[in-house]
């Protein structure tokens, strides 16, 4: 087994048994979905078209929350020297732990949407559009927070700022997410056109957030 | 004296002694001049008086994006070149870029609200500019939480690096978008759209803000430099108290 398939398997086992398992991210995403409608009020019709706008939130602040423990785990158990230290490229190795938080975290999101789309009201189209605009930029949200949580990795109170630093970073994805969501319901705008900038938002990140994340660490662990 | 002699923070202090003084003269000069030919300039056709509101929120809006650009390349003199006083700079850089772009979305706020009828609007200049200061703000909070400053120092430098994409969305948005904010009217090409009676006197506003944040920064990197100093002598009292 390749050290990188190795660190995948990991991840994976450790995100799925530590710490709530992955079906906390989940939880956490019913939540926030369910307090909106008691500050927004039950009018069925208004929770329809807010539903995109609000699926998108909960899914962001759910991918953020986990986000703490991608790097900072490591750090502190040790393991991160270990991978600073190996001879596998590190940006290959921080895209290998993203790669492995989006399938624990992200993707059990985009599974969620579907019922979560029925407590909105939302028609079996627009709960599809949702679906797939999250399934291509929660990768986004992962690898911009993995920037975020490479800088923030040795800090003890380093949660909150991890939020300050990521979410301006990832406006432009929730802005074209929700977009290209309001495109295939509603919308004049062809629903292809805010897909397509959301999926170079994904593939754009997927290349610079590892760059990114391991000149962060590089230069931060001493 | 080569330039590199600047990389030595005593030298470097000497010489910000004997220019703070001229360029904070230079920057009052520069101020008086240009807010009187501002004042002298004529009002705008359909705004009147208001338009001269723009005498303060160009140029701040010129210097947020231009102090962010100035960060960037201190965050390269970090990584790539080691400069020893790059990350000084960028760290005295900071806040001043945040009351710049502080200044430029208030007075945009107020210069609205007679025009658009409105204080905020979600267009894409506005909340690029907003994201800009966020990210200002973001900045400022990680020098402040990392307790080594050489650590912050490689760490913000990061930061800011991906933080640049932001300055060429901030720029073309009004290209790019249907916005409300209008487009631009001097950084363009083609001759700038204004009229020399009134691009004058913002050219002039303009070099003056920009004198402003040189005394500024060059003052702030000064402080950092003694901090630092301080920083190291409390420990190495406390050092010397320890082994005793």
């Amino acid at each position: 087994m390749t050290a990188l398939s190795a660190l995948l398997l990991r991840d994976m086992r450790l995100a799925v048994r530590v710490g709530g398992g992955a079906l906390i991210g989940v939880l956490f995403f019913l939540i926030v979905v369910t307090l909106m409608p008691f500050a927004i009020g039950p009018d069925l019709a208004l929770l329809a078209r807010v539903g995109p706008a609000i699926l998108w939130l909960g899914a962001l602040l759910a991918s953020l929350l986990a986000l703490d423990r991608l790097i900072a785990a490591d750090h502190e158990d040790g393991s991160l020297d270990l991978i600073l230290m190996a001879r596998v490229p590190l940006e290959l190795t921080v895209a290998v732990k993203a790669v492995a938080h989006w399938l624990t975290t992200g993707l059990p999101l985009v599974i969620a949407v579907p019922l979560l789309g029925l407590l909105l009201n939302l028609d079996p189209k627009a709960t599809g559009a949702v679906a797939l605009t999250l399934l291509i930029g929660t990768p986004a949200l992962t690898f911009i927070g993995l920037i975020g949580a490479a800088l923030s990795v040795a800090l003890r109170r380093g949660g909150l700022l991890l939020a300050v630093l990521v979410l301006p970073l990832t406006i432009p994805v929730l802005i074209f997410g929700v977009a290209a969501s309001n495109a295939a319901i509603v919308g004049p705008v062809a629903f292809g056109t805010p897909l397509t900038i959301l999926s170079a938002f994904t593939l754009a990140s997927i290349v610079l957030g590892p760059f990114a994340a391991a000149a962060a660490l590089r230069h931060g662990m001493e | 004296m080569p330039i590199i002699d600047l990389a030595n923070p005593s030298r470097f202090l000497a010489l910000v002694g004997r220019l703070s003084p001229w360029l904070a003269a230079a920057t009052l000069l520069a101020f008086a001049y240009g807010l009187s030919q501002a004042y002298l300039a004529p009002d705008d056709y359909q705004q009147g008086a208001t338009a001269k509101i723009m005498f303060i929120h160009v140029p701040s809006a010129w210097l947020a994006m231009g102090c962010w650009a100035v960060m960037t390349i201190a965050a390269l003199g970090t990584l790539v070149w080691r400069h020893p006083l790059a990350d000084v700079a960028a760290k005295a850089a900071a806040p001043i870029g945040a009351a710049f772009t502080l200044i430029c979305l208030v007075t945009g706020s107020l210069w609205g609200r007679p025009m658009w009828g409105t204080y905020w609007v979600w267009d894409a200049r506005l909340t690029s500019v907003l994201v800009l200061f966020l990210m200002y703000l973001g900045v400022i909070a990680l020098w402040r939480t990392i307790d080594d400053p050489s650590r912050a120092a490689r760490a913000a430098a990061v930061l800011t690096l991906v933080g640049a994409v932001n300055l060429p969305i901030i720029k073309f948005s009004v290209d790019w978008w249907n916005t409300l904010h209008q487009p631009a009217s001097v950084v363009r090409l083609g001759a700038p759209a204004m009229h020399p009676a009134i691009l004058t006197p913002l050219l002039i506003m303009a070099v003056a803000f920009l004198l402003l944040f040189l005394t500024l920064h060059l003052a702030a990197m000064r402080n950092e430099i003694m901090r630092r100093r301080v920083r190291t002598m409390l420990m190495m009292q406390a050092d010397a108290a320890a082994g005793s």
